[in-house]
C-alpha cells in the first residue's frame, strides 16, 4: 500500500516540479505513439471502409484476418518487426533497430488491425440502403465516401481511440524493438518496467499514473468531439 | 456549413496533435543531448569525471551494447555510458537483456559491444571467432538468498554443498530460467553439488529478469541465487535475507568483448574497441569499485582488469 500512496506523491511532486527527465520520457511517449495512431487513421479508416462496403473475393478471410490482428498480443508484433530490422535481418541495412521509428512502425502494425476492424463494423451498422440512397441523390463516388465516413464518425472515433489506446499502453514491442535507450527510446511504458526492475516502486508508480492521465486527456478530447456529435 | 464543423474538429486535433510531435521531436534531440540520464546519475558521473584523464579520442557515432540486465538495473551503466560518451563522443545503445540473449545477439552480429557475466556460456562464442578481444572488467558474487525465518536452515550449513542439499530438502526455490548469467550459473552449483533438478523440493522457474524473480521469491518465502548487486539495489524492498556466501564457485565475473569485425562487416569496429579500452583503463576502474559505495556500505563490483579467470577474487 506504501507504494500505491507513495507513487502518487511521486506523481505529483515530478509533474509539479517538471522533471526534465520525465517531460522527455512523456513527449516521446505521445510522439511515437501519436504518430502510430495517426498512421494506422490515415490507412486503417479507408481500408476499412473498403473491407466493408466492397465486394470482392477473399473479403470475409480478410476481415477474418483484421479481426484477428486486433488480438495479436504487441510483443509477437514486437518479435517480429526485431526480426525484420535486426542487424542480420532482413532489413538489418537501414539501421532501424532501436529507434523512434522501428517502435513506430511496431505500434503502428499493433494499431492497424483495430482502427480497420473497428471501421469496418462501424460503416457495416450504417443503414444498407444509405449508399444507393446517396447515389440516387446524385452523389459521386467521392461524396459518397465523404458523407458515409461522416455518418459513421461515432464508430470511427471509437476505432481511433482504440488504436490510441493499445499502443500507448503496450510495453512488449516497444521494449524490443526500441531497447527502453534512454534519451532516445524510453516511453512510459518502458520505463515503468525498468524502474519496477530497480525496486524503484512510488517512481513505477507515478509514471503509471502520468501514463493514465495522459491517455484520458487524450481520450477526453476524441470523447467531447464524439458526443458533440451523437448529440447534434 | 453547420455540418462541417465536426470533421474540421478532427482534423484541427489531427493539426494540433502533428504540431505537438513536430515541438516535441525538436526538443527530444535537445533533451538527448543535454541530459542522457537522470539527474542523481548526472550528478555522479559528473563527480568522477574529474577523477578520469580524458585522453581518448572523440571518435563519435553510435554503438548498440548487448548486456545483462544486472548492469543496467543496479544503476552502473547509467554512470558508465554518459562518461564514455563524454570521452569518446560515442552513442551506447544499451540493450539489457540476458546473458545468453546478449550472446546471441553477438553471434549474429546484430550488436557491436557484448558485455555478459557467465565465463562458461562466453568460451564457446569465443572459440568459433564471433566475440573476440575479451577482456576482463569486474566482478562480484552470487548469494544465497532466502525467507529470514529459513525454514531449510541454510545459514546454519557451512559449504556451499550443504546450503544446497538442505534447500534441495525443503524448498521452495525460484530460478531464473532465462538463460541468463545467473540461471547458467545455479545450474552449475546443482551439478557441482550433485544433485539433480528434479530433486529439488519446489523449484519453480520465473522465465523474469533478476528483480522480479527477487519479488516472487520474496512473496512465496522462497529461496533464489542472486547477484549480490542486483539483491543490494533492491534490499530496502525485501524481507529476503543471505542465507550462503563466499564460495569461489559463486564468483560473478563480468567479461566485455567486441563483436568480430571480421565475420560481421557491420560492426562497429572503432567504437566497440573504444568501449572496451574504457572498461579496463584504470579510471573506469575506479568509477567502477567506487560505484554506489557510499550507498551500500561496500562496494557492488569489484574491478578487475589485466586479471585472468584464476586470479580473479583471490
Amino acid at each position: 500500500m506504501d507504494a500505491l500512496w507513495e507513487g502518487l506523491k511521486e506523481a505529483v511532486r515530478l509533474i509539479v516540479s517538471g522533471d526534465a527527465q520525465l517531460r522527455e520520457i512523456a513527449l516521446r511517449t505521445i510522439f511515437v505513439s501519436g504518430t502510430a495512431t495517426l498512421l494506422a487513421m490515415g490507412s486503417g479508416v479507408p481500408a476499412g471502409y473498403a473491407l466493408a462496403r466492397g465486394r470482392f473475393p477473399g473479403r470475409t478471410v480478410l476481415l477474418g484476418f483484421v479481426n484477428t490482428g486486433m488480438g495479436v498480443p504487441p510483443v509477437v508484433a514486437g518479435l517480429i518487426v526485431w526480426l525484420m530490422l535486426v542487424r542480420s535481418g532482413p532489413f538489418g541495412d537501414l539501421e532501424l533497430i532501436y529507434t523512434k521509428q522501428a517502435m513506430i512502425i511496431a505500434q503502428y502494425l499493433i494499431s492497424l488491425p483495430l482502427v480497420l476492424g473497428f471501421t469496418a463494423a462501424a460503416v457495416q451498422a450504417l443503414p444498407p440502403e444509405l449508399p444507393d440512397l446517396l447515389r440516387v441523390l446524385g452523389a459521386g463516388p467521392l461524396r459518397r465516401l465523404w458523407l458515409l465516413s461522416r455518418e459513421a464518425q461515432l464508430g470511427i472515433l471509437a476505432a481511433i481511440m482504440a488504436g490510441f489506446g493499445s499502443v500507448i499502453s503496450e510495453v512488449g514491442a516497444s521494449m524490443a524493438v526500441g531497447g527502453n535507450i534512454s534519451g532516445d527510446t524510453r516511453v512510459l511504458t518502458t520505463a515503468i518496467v525498468l524502474s519496477t526492475s530497480r525496486g524503484e516502486n512510488a517512481n513505477a508508480m507515478a509514471l503509471g499514473i502520468i501514463l493514465l492521465a495522459m491517455a484520458f486527456a487524450v481520450n477526453l478530447v476524441l470523447t467531447v468531439v464524439q458526443q458533440r456529435r451523437r448529440r447534434r | 456549413m453547420h455540418r462541417l464543423r465536426i470533421p474540421g474538429a478532427i482534423f484541427a486535433l489531427a493539426l494540433l496533435t502533428m504540431g505537438l510531435l513536430v515541438a516535441c521531436g525538436d526538443d527530444d534531440d535537445d533533451e538527448a543531448t543535454a541530459s542522457p540520464s537522470s539527474v542523481a546519475t548526472t550528478a555522479a558521473a559528473a563527480a568522477t569525471t574529474a577523477a578520469v584523464s580524458p585522453t581518448p579520442a572523440k571518435i563519435g557515432g553510435e554503438m548498440i551494447l548487448a548486456t545483462t540486465t544486472s548492469t543496467q538495473d543496479s544503476g552502473l551503466l547509467d554512470v558508465l555510458v554518459p562518461l564514455f560518451k563524454e570521452q569518446t563522443g560515442v552513442d551506447i545503445k544499451v540493450i539489457a537483456v540476458g546473458t545468453g540473449a546478449a550472446l546471441e545477439m553477438g553471434a549474429k552480429g546484430d550488436a557491436d559491444g557484448v558485455l555478459v557475466h557467465s565465463p562458461s556460456s562466453e568460451k564457446p562464442y569465443v572459440d568459433r571467432g564471433e566475440l573476440v578481444g575479451g577482456k576482463i572488467v569486474m566482478h562480484n558474487d552470487f548469494v544465497l538468498v532466502g525467507p529470514p525465518s529459513d525454514p531449510a536452515r541454510v545459514k546454519e550449513t557451512k559449504t556451499l554443498k550443504d546450503a544446497l542439499t538442505a534447500i534441495a530438502a525443503t524448498g521452495p526455490f525460484i530460478s531464473r530460467g532465462d538463460n541468463s548469467g545467473t540461471h547458467t550459473k545455479e545450474l552449475a552449483i546443482w551439478k557441482a553439488a550433485g544433485i539433480e533438478l528434479t530433486a529439488v523440493a519446489g523449484r519453480e522457474e520465473s522465465g523474469q529478469g533478476m528483480g522480479a524473480t527477487l519479488n516472487i521469491a520474496d512473496q512465496k518465502k522462497a529461496y533464489t541465487l542472486t547477484d549480490r548487486a542486483t539483491y543490494l539495489s533492491l534490499k530496502k524492498n525485501l524481507q529476503l535475507e543471505i542465507v550462503s556466501s563466499g564460495d569461489v564457485s559463486l564468483l560473478n565475473i563480468y567479461s566485455v568483448y567486441v563483436v568480430n569485425p571480421e565475420k560481421f562487416p557491420k560492426v562497429k569496429k572503432e567504437q566497440a574497441q573504444a568501449w572496451v579500452d574504457f572498461l579496463v583503463s584504470p579510471a573506469t576502474q575506479q568509477v567502477i569499485a567506487g560505484f554506489k559505495k557510499a550507498d551500500y556500505g561496500e562496494s557492488l563490483f569489484f574491478p578487475d582488469a589485466g586479471k585472468t579467470l584464476d586470479q580473479v577474487g583471490r
